[in-house]
């Protein structure tokens, strides 16, 4: 085991850096585990880490069919924040901060978070009384949040266009400082280090292709490397939930949808903060390699396929121009799409499902990334103790047969 | 420009005029055609930019636009391709990504430190202490980037256009011309793009044969046949940037995008060159081989004047006899094969004595300076895969040009989910399936040899013909050998003990970077790439990720093929982002009354992507005028402009059954000239939509939408139809229709006069019911509805005809005091009367039984969309209520929409809408509450602004009328 400093960069630069232990072991599957999570995206991962540390339940796999984090963990725009609407929603991302805030720490891996501050447009007087409703909300609740008027928002990012005559003009915002970015494959790769540490099994190329049942428990997972016996399983797979929903069973109220984001060929800083706007539908920031990294709508379509149209590209483009003018002589440099699972609600499912041991963890939409920690800490509570934590109570697949759904639609810049 | 070669070299310049342009500060000369790259090394100029990570000089690579050792800042735009951009009068071009000057980079030192800079390196450190990440966090940005970019750069102009060729082939080498000339000669239209300035792609710069003939030989003829054909539309200079479903294909030309639909597709793209790898093989000065040919041929550049080929085909043969030709000692051929076959470029190169070694390479570059340049090639025996005998000797040169392989310019076939495979015996990367309607030819499949390329291009200009409906004639033969092996050498890359032997120029990557991320776990080939960034810079893997496959495939023991390579997406090359944004094209939109609502002195406001009136007056004036709109409404009559309302025509057999499962209410037995309220909900049960629905025959339904919901009441109707399958046609009459509504008291005196063949008598024409009849001469439709709560008419008409029917009625309410109202009269009136506004009052949870809508459901339908969660619903516990609220108290501050209902430190709810009632003399809204504050009689607190908490008391809806006896005179 080798720690990660500056000292041992230093003291590895003597071999070339040569001999860096694995970051994380390849096993092959053991015929039994305690605990198999499905899908080595940030959630799955984050899953299997607190089951570890937090339950000491580490007999544990996570089956990942292609690489670690190789979905919508390293498709997204890496932006973090807790500014949500309803109470139950603040309490689960605001956790998920929270653990965000250690993390690099915790994990002994940089996962360079940057809470460089998250700035949302107002364009319309609706959207500035909504603006302001949520910013209550999101006090009252004892997050950060503070109303910006065009000027003060013009201060923080000075590239932005606030003229009055812009098709949609800028005329206020809110401001969350403690938001931000980070970098979304570290967040995946620091936890599969952790986890790995702690004796959880990572195991990539491994496609589940049934899920094992006896008298309504799950009893194990087939997989393109043998079958595995377990009596519990968490899914995490995001955008594909619906397809092994069906294996063991039952039905989700999930819409998968294409997601696009893309980046700019990279340039000096020129943008501090990250600014979204939901009207015109935009996000952007800058990475720290200099690459302008921008977010888009979904396509209305259903699909599986990880790309997107044309056409939602140019009218986010067209969006992001007239706010940012200067962005226009830039290059795109790479785009590419992921499959965003959407909720009725927009509001994510984890909890317990119809088949005893067989738990789920889905629905983030375009939110996943943010929530990361906070839906694995939860998540591995509900798997360890069988029952969910007081913060994913209310996200229960049960909402969509009692109706108490929790609707976070105009939460994020994209419409569901 | 002392590296200048004399005519005819230099195919794209016009030496009638010299250009003056500035790099760094100093003035150069080039020729008109010149690019900024070729201009400078015509004036010896050979570093052009430092490098990302350790601040090396860098010069041209590939002369074509695939690397980044050439980007440049020109004026306020970063990162421009100096070897693509042409010089242009006053241009002033500065080197990028340095702190001091280009030949003095005081972040050259990074090199030194690049020891402790292994890849990764900042997942490993400045985590600890935490205080001092976001300090580190700078420094590290600032470090990275390339350009800058100038804050007040303006967006310029950008455009779009659409294009629908028949055969679209993309590739203007030897293989697209002739699958252009093949395909035209069907019938077709065909359109030809190249990304290059003059087609004719390798023609223009590669040798072919001993004496350098054939390229033109071949170029006339096609060019020839090219032009005699009128149907092919050809456009250089423009990008293909992007596969999207169905052949729907992106280009990039000047400042215009260009959205093409091509029933068929050829691919004729070529092959990028690909370079050796080892030490110091990024010094300027170390070039493609195709780079210093299209130096010569394309620009008249003598790169050098002493010259190392390091090859692995004949083609490098090729480039040493160009190179020889132009005057540049060719120091040494080295062969990296242990026994290359002859052939007539060999051959050529014996008669000319070039001196060849066999079974070696280039093992290092000797610097120049402090790495400006190269000093000399030191050249070492191969003993095995990868592998050199421990003596080198040195060989004094200041050009090194590398042809050791290609790999197939694949990325459209990438996104066209083609399959590529690896092939053992060319060692390289081949298209093995082809997606419908696409068709390849050329060195991008493999055909290397020029006569097969060729007759491939005339293979698949036929074959995408035919596919396109124009069959024509036998199919071409293929009868010449491809000769794609022996072209590409399996193992390019020397790994040297002191690195800098680099695989990705971009990124600053060398092979010991890419072998410690492999120890460390990171195998799969996009994990690699993610760790290492190998390939994400701007030229996307062009050059790195071949050497990377053939690394994981080493490391890991799997095989070339199973290692598989990452994914390919659009855009091809580099696209601005102007180009994508083009002209915003999302206007306003006007109703055909808007110039007399201007001409009324209204103030407008946006209503989902129109302009509406929302009083008429002077801003000063404006709760006066809005308190008089309202009056005259209550008491008189009023005229609101209601074009801005969706339109939804559905018509069928099955037009009831449709509504019956779109809508919430009962349609089946809708009477005919009858309206009936609509409500939509969701899947989940949530209000999304409202308005009226009229029945004018059985198979026809009109009905209307929310001003910005009109759009999506469409598109989900579409969406439900294409799987219900009923016989139904639902057409979006949105703006077709230009409506007003009449309202007040006087409104039927108003209305009477003007109408012909309908009657408007309370019992010819009751409440909820629906006319056709002229009015002021106009067809028009008659809805007796009432959402301002008054006697009222809303008149819909075409729309050329709504000025003309604006100003009738505006001339026949003249003697009864008739006033237009706006919206924010209608805002209030509508509140008296207790009506919600979907959005306004709702939210993107709101159910029919919180918002008290469960009037407006079928309790025995079978179906309905969002019936399950609405029963669901119904059954369960309300957690909220939308309620009438009023405020009595004269001095208490207003509430604002949005304001929240609090309890204790618990959020219950919150306004939705609240004004002042002229007619009720009080402040009234309906509010969001929880379930156990719905009572009528209960007291609720808002808090306002500044953090007051306001009382008001919960009451019954209507505020205004509740027997409706007003709407139904």
């Amino acid at each position: 085991m080798s720690r990660y400093s500056i000292f041992s960069l230093i003291r590895h630069a003597r071999t070339g850096h040569r001999d860096w232990p694995r970051a994380w072991r390849s096993p092959e599957p053991k015929p039994a585990y305690d605990v198999v999570i499905v899908g080595g995206g940030g959630h799955g991962l984050a899953t299997a880490y607190y089951l570890a540390k937090e339950h000491g339940i580490a007999n544990v796999a996570v089956l990942e069919k292609g690489w670690l984090g190789g979905g919508n963990t390293g498709r997204n725009t890496t932006v973090i924040r807790s500014n949500y609407l309803w109470d139950s929603s603040a309490a689960l991302y605001e956790k998920s901060l929270q653990l965000f805030e250690g993390l690099s720490q915790e994990l002994n891996f940089n996962v360079m978070l940057s809470q460089r501050g998250l700035v949302g447009l107002a364009h319309t007087q609706h959207d500035l009384r909504e603006i302001a409703r949520r910013v209550n909300a999101i006090r009252l609740n004892g997050i950060d949040s503070e109303l910006l008027t065009p000027a003060q928002i013009k201060e923080l990012v000075p590239i932005i266009n606030i003229s009055p005559t812009v098709r949609y003009p800028v005329i206020g915002g809110s401001i969350q400082r403690r938001g931000g970015v980070a970098r979304h494959d570290a967040v995946a790769w620091g936890l599969a280090r952790g986890a790995d540490m702690r004796g959880v099994d990572i195991i990539e190329n491994c496609a589940v292709t049934g899920i094992r049942r006896e008298g309504g428990r799950v009893t194990g997972l087939e997989t393109t490397r043998g079958a595995i016996a377990t009596g519990k399983v968490g899914i995490a797979v995001a955008g594909h939930s619906s397809v092994l929903a069906a294996m063991a069973g039952f039905r989700l109220p999930i819409e998968s949808h294409p997601l696009q984001a893309l980046v700019s060929e990279p340039i000096k800083p020129i943008i501090d903060t990250v600014v979204m706007s939901g009207t015109v539908h935009v996000y952007v920031s800058q990475s720290d390699r200099g690459e302008l990294v921008m977010g888009a709508g979904i396509d209305v379509f259903n699909s599986y396929a990880q790309r997107g149209s044309l056409p939602v590209i140019e009218s986010m483009l067209a969006a992001a121009v007239e706010l940012f003018p200067i962005f226009s002589r830039l290059k795109m440099m790479r785009k590419w799409g992921g499959i965003v699972d959407v909720c009725p609600d927009a509001s994510p499912i984890i909890g317990l499902t119809p088949v005893d041991g067989l738990y789920l963890n889905c629905g983030w939409g375009t939110g996943g990334f943010k929530s990361t920690p906070g839906s694995g800490w939860v998540f591995a509570h509900t798997i360890a103790t069988g029952a969910p934590h007081p913060l994913n109570a209310a996200f229960s697949l049960e909402r969509f047969h009692s109706g108490a759904l929790i609707d976070e639609h105009g939460a994020a810049a994209v419409a569901h | 420009m002392p590296n200048r070669m004399p005519e005819p070299a230099g195919l794209l310049l016009d030496r009638s005029e010299t250009v003056e342009f500035s790099f760094e500060g100093r003035t150069y000369a080039g020729y008109k055609g010149d690019t900024v790259a070729s201009a400078l090394l015509a004036n010896g100029v050979g570093v052009l930019s430092r490098s990302f990570k350790y601040h090396r000089p860098r010069g041209p690579l590939t002369m074509c636009g695939q690397d980044s050792n050439t980007l440049v800042q020109i004026g306020h735009v970063p990162n421009r391709l100096a070897d693509q951009t042409t010089v242009a009068p006053g241009m002033t071009v500065r080197a990028q990504n340095y702190w001091g000057s280009l030949e003095n980079d005081r972040l050259a030192l990074l090199g030194l430190l690049h020891r402790f800079m292994p890849v990764g390196f900042y997942y490993k450190a400045f985590h600890k202490p935490r205080a001092l990440w976001p300090l580190w966090e700078k420094v590290i940005r600032r470090l990275t980037g390339l350009g800058t970019i100038a804050p007040d750069a303006p967006h310029g102009y950008f455009d779009k256009a659409y294009l629908f060729p028949d055969v679209l082939v993309v590739g203007g080498g030897p293989a697209g011309l002739a699958a252009a000339i093949q395909a035209a000669d069907a019938g077709g239209e065909v359109l030809l793009v190249d990304e290059n300035r003059a087609l004719g792609g390798a023609l223009n710069y590669a040798r072919f044969d001993a004496d350098g003939a054939l390229a033109d030989q071949r170029k006339a003829m096609l060019l020839r046949e090219l032009q005699a054909r009128p149907n092919i539309q050809v456009m250089s200079d423009t990008l293909c940037n992007g596969w999207y479903a169905d052949n729907w294909l992106a280009l990039v030309r000047g400042n215009r995008l260009y959205k093409v639909r091509a029933r068929a597709l050829v691919l004729a793209t070529g092959s990028y060159e690909q370079p050796l790898i080892f030490h110091n093989n990024d010094l300027p000065g170390v070039m493609l081989g195709s780079a210093v040919q299209r130096l010569i041929k394309l620009y008249g550049v003598r790169p050098g004047s002493r010259a190392v080929v390091a090859t692995a085909n004949s083609d490098g043969y090729g480039v040493a006899l160009d190179l020889a030709q132009a005057g540049v000692e060719v120091a040494c051929i080295v062969d990296l094969r242990a026994d290359p076959p002859a052939d007539e470029l060999t051959a050529a190169a014996a008669r000319r004595h070039l001196p060849v070694l066999v079974g070696a390479t280039v093992w290092e570059a000797e610097p120049e300076g402090r790495n400006m340049g190269v000093r000399a090639a030191r050249i070492a025996r191969i003993t095995g895969e990868g592998t050199c005998a421990a003596s080198a000797d040195s060989f004094a040169c200041d050009l090194i040009a590398m042809s050791v392989g290609y790999t197939p310019a694949a990325p459209l076939v990438y996104q066209a989910r083609g399959r590529v495979r690896y092939d053992e015996e060319s060692a390289m990367f081949a298209l093995a399936e082809l997606p419908a309607h696409i068709f390849a030819a050329g060195s991008l499949s493999g055909a290397f040899n020029l006569d097969a390329a060729l007759e491939e291009g005339y293979r698949a200009g036929w074959q995408a013909a035919g596919d396109a409906g124009f069959g024509f004639g036998p199919e071409p033969a293929c009868v010449n050998p491809k000769d794609a092996v022996g072209r590409t050498h399996p193992w390019p890359i020397f790994r040297h003990p002191k690195g800098k032997d680099f695989v990705d120029f971009d990124e600053d990557l060398q092979v010991h970077d890419l072998e410690n991320a492999l120890t460390e776990g990171y195998e799969h080939i996009e994990l690699l790439k993610r760790f290492t960034t190998n390939g994400m810079g701007p030229s996307q893997g062009r050059h790195a990720s071949v050497p990377a496959v053939r690394l994981v495939s080493k490391a890991t023991g799997a095989a070339m093929d199973e290692t598989g390579n990452t994914t390919s997406r659009p855009p091809v090359g580099q696209v601005k982002i102007g180009h994508l944004a083009g002209r915003a094209f999302e206007p306003v939109r006007y109703t055909a009354m808007h110039f007399r609502h201007l001409e009324l002195g209204a103030k407008m406001m946006p209503a989902g992507l129109w302009l509406r009136p929302e009083y008429y007056g002077a801003a000063p004036t404006r709760s006066e005028a809005i308190r008089a709109e309202v009056k005259s409404v209550r008491e008189n009559v009023g005229l609101i402009d209601v074009s801005t309302l969706g339109g939804l025509e559905v018509r069928g057999p099955d037009a009831a059954e449709f509504m019956n499962r779109m809508y919430t209410f009962a349609y089946l037995k809708q009477p005919v000239a009858r309206a009936r309220y609509v409500m939509m909900v969701d899947i989940g049960g949530v209000i999304v939509d409202d308005g009226i629905a009229c029945r004018w025959h059985d198979d026809h339904f009109y009905v209307t939408a929310t001003t910005s919901g009109a759009d999506a009441v469409y598109r989900t109707m579409l969406w439900y139809n294409a799987q219900w399958r009923l016989n139904v046609d639902v057409t979006n009459v949105t703006a077709a229709y230009a409506a007003v509504n009449i309202a007040g008291p006087q409104s039927r005196a108003v209305l009477e006069p003007l109408c012909e063949g309908v009657d408007l008598s309370k019992e010819a024409f009751p409440y909820m019911g629906v006319r056709e009849g002229h009015v002021a001469g106009i067809p028009a439709l008659f809805l007796r509805v009432g959402f301002v709560g008054e006697l009222g008419y809303e008149v819909h008409v075409p729309a050329s005809y709504g000025e003309a029917l604006w100003d009738a009625l505006m001339a026949a309410g003249q003697s009864h005091g008739m006033r237009p109202f706006g919206v924010e009269a209608q805002r209030l009136l509508r509140l008296e009367k207790g009506h919600i506004i979907v959005s306004q009052d709702t939210d993107g949870l709101t159910t029919p039984h919180e918002a008290d809508m469960a009037w407006a459901i079928a309790g025995k339908k079978p179906f309905y969309v969002g019936m399950r969660s609405v029963s669901l619903q119904a059954e369960g516990r309300l957690t909220r209520k939308l309620v009438g609220f009023e405020i009595t108290d004269r001095a208490a501050p207003q509430p604002k929409e949005c304001h929240l209902v609090i309890r204790g430190d618990e959020i219950t709810g919150r306004v939705t809408s609240v004004a002042f009632s002229e007619a009720l003399e009080k402040v009234i809204g309906l509010a969001y509450v929880a379930s156990d504050q719905a009572d009528e009689g209960s007291t609720i607190e808002i808090k306002v602004d500044g953090g007051e908490r306001v009382p008001a008391a919960v009451v019954k809806l209507p505020f205004y009328d509740p027997d409706g006896a007003r709407q139904e005179m």
